[in-house]
């Protein structure tokens, strides 16, 4: 008992139950579409609507552009629904600064791009599909961001 | 990728499936930066569950069902992505791993957020767009 509230000290069933919400949304993509849902590609698919280099015209991206974007308004409309129907509707904040959201956004969407996958491209995607480069990956990202959220809060707190 | 053409059943398809992504995302709490900067910081092993359920449960889905049906009940095949591993994929998970440590929001959770009005939660996404689009525009 001790031992979970150390390592869970906010509970853990609804971040079992969420995890298992999140692999129901992408097998209920693959089972009925066929496609794999990652996350990040969406931020590249979308500037092909409106950024002409070829970079962002090739087919995995153009092709691919209408419904990363459905998914991407599914993934707002099913955090409404907790929102309004389970958490009451209250106005929600953070306390990370915007220059941390907005720099750290950056890099985000570099990395994920550059490295073809976030954590759910790799992380659920990728590990779902049993490929040891997105496990490489995963420990890859997962170490950097160990190290760089231990160093902010030693250094800014 | 998807040169299947969009329809309804499909357009609804990938809404809901979407909308079962965030609710759990939500319902997980993996929205809110600080409860993913708690884990990155060895408080609150949460996230552990979260991508545990989420992966177990994508490991069934893809593991079992090309070999249950022929193909998807409303597309053509099942797709699968080939992941590298190379310079590209080293350098940018490295990158992703200081953003994701800095800001406590990767892409689910910055569109996610969208939801639950934590307007905050827009600086990242904003961010995550231009990191996407400068990617582009300096890739060969």
């Amino acid at each position: 008992m001790n031992l979970t509230l150390s390592l869970f000290p906010l509970g853990w069933q609804h971040y079992l139950l969420g995890g298992l919400f999140i692999g129901a949304g992408v097998a209920l993509l693959f089972v009925l579409t066929g496609l794999v849902g990652g996350m990040s590609t969406v931020f590249s698919s979308t500037w092909s609507f409106v950024v002409r280099r070829p970079f962002f015209q090739q087919a995995r991206f153009t092709d691919s552009r209408g419904w990363r974007l459905v998914y991407a308004v599914g993934l707002v409309l099913g955090a409404l629904v907790w929102w309004l129907g389970f958490a009451g509707g209250a106005a929600q904040t953070t306390s990370v600064p915007v220059w941390q959201l907005l720099v750290g956004g950056f890099l985000v969407g570099y990395g994920a791009r550059l490295g073809n996958g976030c954590t759910s491209g790799h992380g659920i995607c990728g590990l779902g599909s049993l490929q040891w480069p997105s496990l490489l990956a995963v420990l890859t990202f997962m170490a950097t961001a160990f190290l760089t959220a231990n160093l902010v809060a030693r250094w800014l707190a | 990728m998807s040169a299947e053409r969009m329809n309804l059943p499909r357009f609804a398809a990938v809404l809901l499936a979407g909308a079962l992504f965030g609710f759990g995302l939500a319902l997980s709490t993996m929205v809110r930066p600080e409860v993913v900067l708690g884990f990155l910081r060895f408080q609150d092993f949460g996230l552990m569950l979260v991508m545990g359920g989420a992966v177990a449960v994508t490991v069934l889905a893809y593991g079992l069902l090309p070999r249950l049906l022929g193909r998807p009940l409303l597309g053509e095949r099942f797709h699968h992505h080939a992941s590298a591993w190379n310079r590209d994929t080293a350098v940018g998970a490295a990158l992703f791993g200081v953003g994701w440590g800095l800001c406590g929001v990767c892409p689910g959770p910055a569109i996610a957020g969208l939801g639950l009005g934590n307007w905050s939660l827009l600086w990242a996404l904003g961010g995550i767009a231009l990191g996407a689009l400068v990617q582009g525009l300096r890739a060969r």
